[in-house]
């Protein structure tokens, strides 16, 4: 599946477009098939989103997963300090990033 | 150390504000990303991984106890409680919102701080020696002139939008601690035969993409024709530099393609015409900014025999502290690498504790050095083992100093969106595969460095060891390199041969380590072996 | 918004630029543009005649018209300098240190935006083409 990612103008929080907005999770992140792009354009001209760009990813239980482990990164958190991610509690959520 | 004038606050409190009106402006869209982008670098503002980075400027790498518990706060106001100290004497802040930051710089204004070029196609923060004016054997404290370039590089209107980054090292040494020859410019002071001071000049160096060691352009350039000389070799880059490939915009290239006797011959051609328009300061402004950094009150008479009989205190003393050109007074280094961290991390409490050690024992100043550790400079030996222990309480007594786990390491992929792949778990096994003390102690110096990407942030071209991380078909991937160094004997690491996966390239550095205590002649470091007997003895240990 | 700043007293030149190949092979030019890539200092032996130099600006990163624009002041030249093409806002004022004092940017400019990127800074760290004197000159009267 392709997803789109991207920050958020003011915060920087990593943000993942769920169809009619942004959210902060990745398993709200929604398939944009070949629409990437002009919904990028769109979001970005109206400073909805910052630098975003569409992503590979595989679609599993846990929701989508993204291919690239650096995009992966991004979805968690750094992989060095569990207690600054968004899943400090998920002795697996390192796991899934690697 | 400097203080500002009125001059210095002006021009700083104006940038505070001006970068207000231009975030104001991104954020009402009158600016877009493209637009705005060049001139948040040249606030230090990254948008990375997570959020937005933010790289405040530690010039040269001195501060003082105020200064660093302002780092503290805003690890604490703004940020997730800690910072990071980065291989060009400066710290980092990752969880940074752009709408803070103009907040962030107006509270570091009040301390005279400031995130001025730190980023950017433009001239970054100037480095120097940790140990500046407190080691013996410098020539002079190449502070003063370090300042005076900081002054003279900051908004400069000509070089703001130069092809690429620049970076320049001060050094005052033989003893080069600030890699000075892996620099865009190294100036190294020295005296000529009448005593006078003037600065070998290195153009060229640096690391990334094509590593290169500097050529020396001068070998004696008198002080008072300094600035002039500068702002030559840099009219030359801004007019020459290759602007058309990014990987081939740094002056190393310019310098290189030319090759060093036309680059020369350039800047000796611009030198006169720039000379001629007297923007040299004058000696009375050397005079100003050097009384700055004039010796602090050393007491006379103090003991300089040391109790060792605390095994745990006699180790770090051994380990991390250096003579002082002063009787009775030691350099003590601050590791921030204890086995299992993260290098180069510190939390808010921890700058915080560093700040009042600073101002009870080593006269309200601090160093950051380039291997992402802190100095006290001038500590009183009697004061050694007081310092030692709170040190201990909080963690950062670590006796690593120059050892295999005194590991520099960029934060990689875990924070950086140029990475390729994680640097900082890589140092953390290394340095738990090598927790045990008297095991570092017996190999000795041995520098290790770890670099995410080709960028070169962790000097990996520099380390005895190097590591690189690359990405191999989706998948991390780590380089071993052997044979750099960033000291005075500088040379460019070389790969040994086909990457490693994580658990690999942790073996194979073990590898490497034991197959040199194996051959390793008396006083031989790590370095001094590999240059005596070459990479296929090690190759062979290590692939078989 | 405006398309054109303009920093000079007298009448603005009223012919068109010609390229540096044509200056230098016409004896009759009054003005002429430099790309980005260009040496200036070959117009040093004309510069009495010369009433305008358009310095070309491709893109805002593109940092060598600064070095152009203060090489021709360095060089003693008084005619108008203009900075063309993808002129913004927040380079103006190291384009007016560097000497430039005519600005034709491809996007108009919000005219409160230039007024106050112009006022925002009362010293200057070094000595430049604008005559500002540096810091270090006021330090030591």
């Amino acid at each position: 599946m392709k997803i789109l990612t991207g920050n958020n103008l003011e915060t920087g929080d990593v943000v993942w477009w769920t169809g009619s907005g942004w959210s902060r999770h990745v398993a709200d992140a929604v398939d944009v098939d070949e629409g990437g792009e002009a919904i990028a354009a769109r979001e970005e001209g109206a400073r909805r989103v910052n630098a975003p760009y569409v992503i590979e990813a595989l679609e599993t239980p846990e929701g989508p997963r993204p291919a690239h482990i650096k995009d992966r990164v991004r979805a968690l958190g750094p992989t060095v300090r569990p207690d600054l991610t968004l899943k400090p509690a998920d002795p697996n959520a390192g796991s899934w990033v690697i | 150390m400097y203080k500002y004038d009125q001059y210095d606050q002006a021009i700083v409190d104006a940038r505070v504000e001006e970068f207000r009106d231009q975030v104001e402006r991104r954020l009402s869209g009158a600016l877009s990303e493209d637009q705005f982008k060049p001139l948040r670098l040249m606030n230090g503002l990254y948008l990375q991984l997570h959020a937005y980075m933010l790289r405040v400027a530690i010039p040269y790498g001195t501060l003082d106890s105020r200064q660093m518990r302002m780092l503290a706060t805003i690890a604490r106001k703004y940020d997730r409680g800690y910072g990071h100290f980065t291989t060009r004497q400066n710290i980092q802040y990752n969880w940074i919102k752009l709408a803070d930051a103009p907040d962030i710089l107006a509270d570091l204004a009040t301390v005279e701080m400031h995130a001025i070029q730190t980023s950017g196609n433009c001239i970054r923060n100037i480095s120097s020696d940790q140990f500046a004016g407190a080691a013996a054997e410098e020539v002079a404290d190449p502070r003063p002139w370090a300042e005076l370039l900081r002054q003279w590089s900051t908004f400069h209107p000509e070089f703001s939008y130069l092809p690429r980054k620049f970076k320049i090292a001060v050094v005052a040494s033989d003893q080069d601690r600030a890699a000075v020859r892996l620099h865009d410019i190294g100036l190294q002071i020295v005296r000529n035969d009448a005593g006078a001071p003037g600065f070998r000049v290195f153009v060229g160096g640096g690391m990334g993409r094509t590593p290169m060691v500097a050529p020396e352009i001068r070998s004696f350039l008198p002080t008072a024709d300094f600035l002039s000389y500068v702002e030559a070799i840099l009219r030359v880059y801004n007019r020459y530099g290759r602007r058309d490939n990014i990987y081939k915009a740094r002056i190393k290239i310019l310098v290189h393609e030319l090759g060093a006797e036309e680059f020369t011959r350039q800047v000796e051609a611009e030198f006169p015409l720039v000379k001629a328009l007297g923007l040299d300061a004058p000696e009375a402004e050397f005079a100003r900014i050097a009384a700055f950094f004039a010796d602090p009150a050393f007491e006379a008479g103090l003991a300089d025999e040391l109790d060792l009989a605390d095994p745990d205190f006699a180790a770090w003393a051994k380990q991390n502290v250096h003579p002082h050109k002063t009787p009775g007074y030691a350099i003590a280094t601050i590791s921030l690498k204890p086995v299992g961290g993260i290098p180069g991390d510190a939390s808010a409490d921890q700058i915080d504790l560093m700040a009042d050690l600073a101002e009870r024992y080593s006269f309200n100043e601090l160093r950051v050095t380039h291997a992402q550790n802190i100095v006290l400079p001038h500590v009183r030996k009697a004061d050694l083992y007081a310092l030692w222990q709170q040190l201990e309480a909080a963690g950062l007594a670590t006796p690593n100093l120059d050892l295999v786990s005194d590991i520099i390491a960029c934060p990689g992929l875990d924070y950086c969106s140029l990475a390729n792949a994680r640097s900082i778990p890589v140092a953390q096994k290394i340095a738990r595969r090598f927790a045990d003390l008297d095991r570092q102690r017996d190999l000795g110096e041995l520098k290790l460095k770890i670099s995410g990407c080709i960028n070169a942030c962790g000097h990996h071209h520099a380390g005895h060891i190097g590591i690189l991380g690359v990405d191999r078909k989706g998948e991390e991937n780590y380089q071993l390199l052997l044979g750099g160094s960033g000291a005075e004997d500088a040379s460019l690491a070389k790969i040994v041969g086909p990457g490693f996966s994580e658990d690999g390239i942790v073996d194979a550095v073990e590898k490497a380590i034991e197959r040199y205590r194996a051959i390793r002649q008396d006083g031989e470091r790590f370095l001094d072996t590999y240059r005596r007997v070459g990479v296929e003895p090690f190759k062979e240990a290590i692939y078989g | 918004m405006v398309d054109v700043l303009r920093f000079r007293d007298d009448a603005s030149a009223d012919e068109p630029a010609v390229t540096l190949d044509a200056f230098v092979g016409q004896s009759n030019a009054l003005s002429v543009r430099i790309e980005a890539g260009e040496d200036v200092r070959l117009l040093i032996p004309h510069l009495g005649r010369i009433r305008l130099i358009e310095v070309a600006f491709p893109t805002f990163r593109d940092g060598r018209g600064y070095s152009a624009a203060r090489i021709l002041r360095e060089a003693g030249y008084r005619g108008e300098l203009k900075a063309v093409g993808d002129v913004l806002v927040d380079q103006l004022p190291f384009m007016r240190r560097c000497g430039f004092d005519s600005f034709m940017p491809d996007a108009p400019l919000d005219t409160a935006a230039v007024e106050r990127a112009l006022g925002r800074y009362d010293h200057a760290y070094q000595k430049a083409a604008d005559g500002r004197p540096p810091v270090w000159a006021l330090r030591h009267d």
